[in-house]
């Protein structure tokens, strides 16, 4: 009896560590939802998002953005595990999610995200298909 | 030694001390209390401003300046920081109450800047180059671990803290 409160103490580190992110997971997935409706339609033969092709996107030099920042990886560094710098010099939490569980769950701060930096980086708005596929890929690392 | 040889040998050194420290920039003004500049605590501010930057405090600029960064925020310094109306007025108004200036009483940090000049950058303040002139070696902000004038905490540890006396 007297391993209780321990064996019930472990059980709780374990449900958090599960459950953040299980909660983050089913807060990510309507953001997703939302995307994909808006890519199906613009475009009927949508068949769902790609982590291929977002992370083609998160590697690409685009050439109409800003010259500081031709590719997400000029801020986010190459790896999606690494931590990136802005050019003011302050550090970026990962884009991974298996690194930064709370990634991609607040849908005004993914929509301010892509707002600004697709402009900088792409000379654009991202597509509903781009902003789709590369979360698809964050959450795959 | 007989010890009033040693008083005097340890007042020497402190008033050497004294005049070392008085050399090296730090004037009568900052001896109250040291260079500490309050540091910011509204949330938004933090939040917002802090994800790009070090949350700089408001003190270090007048209104006018903060008024016209937050105007100009499609491209803040070539980088796209827009945000929604409600966030941009929030923030505009903490700034503005907390500036350098406020209350009509502009504090050392901003007291030498021109009435018709508004300064978008802190690092641009009359105060900001007397300070960093001549103590940091130019090329120290071009080094990869500065990165910008904007990385007040690659040397000042304690910035986002307000304090700044570590230099």
């Amino acid at each position: 009896m007297k391993a209780e409160p321990k064996r019930m103490g472990l059980a709780l580190v374990l449900l958090a560590a599960l459950t953040v992110p299980v909660l983050a997971g089913a807060a990510r997935q309507p953001i997703l939802d939302g995307y994909a409706a808006a890519a199906k339609a613009g475009d009927a033969a949508f068949a769902g998002f790609s982590a291929a092709r977002g992370e083609t996107l998160f590697q690409t030099k685009f050439a109409a953005g800003d010259a500081e920042t031709p590719a997400c990886t000029s801020c986010h560094t190459d790896n999606p595990g690494g931590t990136g710098r802005t050019r003011a010099g302050k550090d970026i939490a990962p884009m991974a999610v298996s690194k930064t569980p709370d990634r991609y769950t607040d849908r005004e701060k993914v929509e301010k995200w892509f707002g600004r930096n697709c402009k900088g980086v792409l000379g654009r708005e991202c597509t509903a298909l781009e902003k789709g596929d590369f979360i698809t890929f964050m959450a795959s690392k | 030694m007989t010890w009033k040889t040693f008083a005097l040998a340890a007042t020497t050194t402190i008033g050497l001390a004294a005049l070392g420290a008085g050399m090296s920039g730090v004037r009568a003004d900052d001896d109250k209390g040291g260079k500490r500049v309050r540091p910011v605590t509204d949330q938004t501010v933090i939040e917002e401003c802090g994800a790009c930057h070090m949350v700089f405090q408001p003190a270090m600029l007048p209104a006018r300046s903060w008024v016209a960064v937050m105007n100009g925020l499609a491209d803040h310094f070539g980088e796209n920081a827009a945000l929604s109306d409600d966030k941009v007025r929030a923030i505009t108004d903490y700034l503005v109450a907390n500036a350098g200036d406020a209350g009509g009483r502009p504090n050392r940090m901003v007291s030498g800047i021109a009435p018709g000049e508004a300064p978008l950058r802190i690092s641009d303040t009359p105060y900001w180059v007397r300070e960093h002139r001549g103590e940091v070696r130019p090329g120290a902000f071009e080094d990869p671990r500065v990165k910008s004038k904007a990385n007040c905490v690659a040397c000042h540890r304690g910035a986002e803290m307000g304090s700044y006396d570590d230099d």
